[in-house]
């Protein structure tokens, strides 16, 4: 999955590259504040542990075989800022010294199977820890739902990239199909390797497992007297508030949605290219909300078709974080109520 | 290890190239890779010039052409990749030779290839010139993030290590006739991955505190600095201003 130079255009490459510094930059500050002064070595020696199981080369199906991506793993043993430096510095040192990368792709490259991977599959992993029962046994699940997941993402940002500066004539949607086809295939691999890995290692070491912090039995001390229990100490990592990471989250999708759909081409998409090819739509039936204020990703009553096309693209976007938000907080109150009858 | 002291991507040598400070040669590689990627695709007399510079740079280095012949296999994925994207391209058809092609395919294979090749000719020359350690005392001069300089220092030193544990763990698995055929025999693999990633931890934690021992205080000492001085600078400048000349000719042009 490493990019060579001269998939991407300047422009794309250019600004994977700041998003890239910027997110390493991020990581470098949290990463201090998981691993203080032991972050060079720590993170070195996981780097290099990356770089080895990048070549184990697992069988997939019918005589093809697929190696490990990493990055959720790496978030599940380490922490994800940790994580993130890893994969950066072994995609670093392999388009450095292995050839193996662009040199202008290094952006794409870091932005793709660093970031993306790891900030999505501990993400996904956190997510599930959080709504199933406390238990071990949670953890390889949640590992293993974290890096299904988190493969296909970082296709899934692919195929986007490719659709906003790639330099191969395919149509977008064949490209989202072969990449998603492909790495959903790859995410199962990774996913049943990663849970296996962490499994083993929580058997052996559990003290190690970064994502299973939390989950110490508290210790018991039997004595004449009766048992006297010790908490564990709590995780050193404090619960920060995610709301910088909500607000810079949803000023970057308004922007995203309201700027580049003001300048995006009023082609048709792949999909409705290949209905139109195809004359799949010759049947296709007005949309139940056709008549609706936003139908077709325009704003009735606004002359301007591209202030228009903008205007909708926030107003999705709005919606979107509406209807998200409300899933998320009635699935975070059944979580907590049983939590709550418990206490 | 009887292979030397020297990696085996580093080809030792004391020419030009060799002795110029990393500090100006990274800087000089990423700033060629750019101005190729940048170069319009149908200036063919331009990636030509791309790839005599290159030569003239190897020429200069002494690194025989089959040495980077060999290294250039990382790229033989993309290649297959290129090489289908005539076939599978959209717009407007050509025949060649009987087989029905797509022209913007062509035009795309043809990028792809040639800044690809290029990008990887370039790194391949910069690791074949440069000692591995020189190259992250060339980073930190150029001031990128010191934590970031020392993770893939320390990565460097250890990889060796970590990938000899791996090797011997095959050997074990191996010798007691294990071969990995399909999906049953994943457990075995992950155990051994969970194993190495215990090795590795725990020889980074025996690592931080010998190196706290000896007087640790969260940045390395520097023992051998190399400084650039104005002519190594203008040396260096050679081959991204060559190619940006190139380019800019090429950008008038079309």
């Amino acid at each position: 999955m490493h990019v060579p130079d001269g998939f991407f255009n300047a422009a794309v490459s250019i600004a994977a590259g700041a998003f890239a510094a910027a997110g390493l930059g991020v990581c470098l500050r949290r990463a201090r504040r998981e691993l203080d002064d032991r972050t060079a070595p720590m993170a070195g020696l996981v780097a290099a542990f990356i770089f080895a199981v990048q070549m184990l080369n697992f069988p997939v199906a019918a005589g093809t075989s697929g190696h490990l991506l990493g990055g959720t793993l790496a978030a599940v043993l380490v922490g994800p800022y940790t994580a993130v430096l890893c994969v950066a510095v072994v995609l670093l040192v392999q388009g450095f010294f292995f050839a193996d990368g662009g040199l202008t792709a290094l952006g794409v490259n870091i932005t793709l199977m660093a970031i993306v991977t790891a900030a999505v599959g501990w993400f996904v992993f956190r997510l599930v820890v959080r709504l199933a029962p406390r238990a071990r046994a949670a953890i390889p699940v949640a590992a293993f739902l974290g890096a299904v997941v988190s493969v296909p993402a970082a296709a899934l940002v692919f195929t986007v990239l490719f659709w906003i500066g790639g330099t191969a004539p395919i149509d977008i949607s064949s490209v989202a199909l072969a990449m998603g086809g492909v790495h959903v295939l790859i995410g199962l691999g990774e996913g049943l390797i990663t849970a296996l890995t962490v499994s083993s290692v929580l058997a052996v070491r559990p003290d190690l497992v970064y994502g299973a912090r939390g989950l110490t039995a508290p210790l018991v001390l039997r004595t004449a007297g009766g048992d006297t229990f010790v908490a564990p100490e709590p995780p050193p990592a404090p619960a920060r508030s995610i709301r910088p990471l909500l607000v810079g989250g949803a000023v970057v999708a308004v922007l995203l949605a309201g700027v580049v759909s003001f300048y995006a081409s009023s082609s048709p998409d792949g999909l409705e290219k290949v209905a139109g090819d195809k004359g799949l739509n010759a049947q296709e039936r007005g949309h139940a909300l056709g008549g609706s204020p936003l139908a077709d990703y325009g704003v009735k009553g606004v002359g301007d078709e591209r202030l228009a096309v903008g205007v909708a693209g926030v107003a999705g976007v709005g919606i979107t974080v509406l209807a998200g938000g409300a899933v998320f907080y009635t699935v975070r109150r059944r979580a907590r109520q049983p939590a709550k009858a418990g206490a | 290890m009887g292979a030397g002291h020297h990696h085996q991507l580093y080809r030792p040598g004391d020419t030009v190239v060799h002795r110029l400070p990393p500090q100006c040669k990274l800087p000089a590689v990423a700033a060629f890779a750019v101005v190729v990627v940048a170069t319009p695709r149908d200036a063919f007399w331009a990636f030509g010039v791309y790839a005599l510079l290159l030569a003239g740079v190897a020429a200069a280095a002494r690194v025989p052409a089959r040495f980077v012949l060999r290294r250039m296999v990382v790229e033989v994925p993309f290649v297959v990749f290129a090489l289908a994207l005539p076939v599978i391209g959209l717009g407007a058809r050509v025949e060649v030779l009987g087989v029905s092609l797509s022209v913007e395919g062509l035009w795309a294979a043809w990028n792809i290839l040639a800044k690809a090749t290029l990008g990887v000719v370039a790194s391949i020359l910069l690791a074949a010139t440069t000692e591995p350690r020189m190259m992250l005392l060339g980073a930190r001069r150029l001031r990128l993030p010191q934590t970031l300089v020392q993770i893939a220092m320390f990565m460097l030193r250890y990889m060796d290590v970590i990938l000899d544990e791996m090797r011997r763990m095959r050997v074990a698995r191996e010798s007691r006739g294990f071969a990995a055929r399909d999906v049953r025999q994943l457990p075995v693999l992950a155990k051994s991955a969970g194993a190495l990633f215990i090795r590795s931890y725990e020889r980074g934690e025996r690592v931080h505190l010998a190196m706290l021992s000896r007087g640790y205080n969260g940045s390395m000492p520097i023992i051998d600095d190399v400084g650039a001085s104005a002519a190594s600078w203008a040396v260096a400048a050679v081959l991204p201003v060559a190619a940006l000349a190139t380019a800019a000719l090429s950008w008038s042009l079309s």
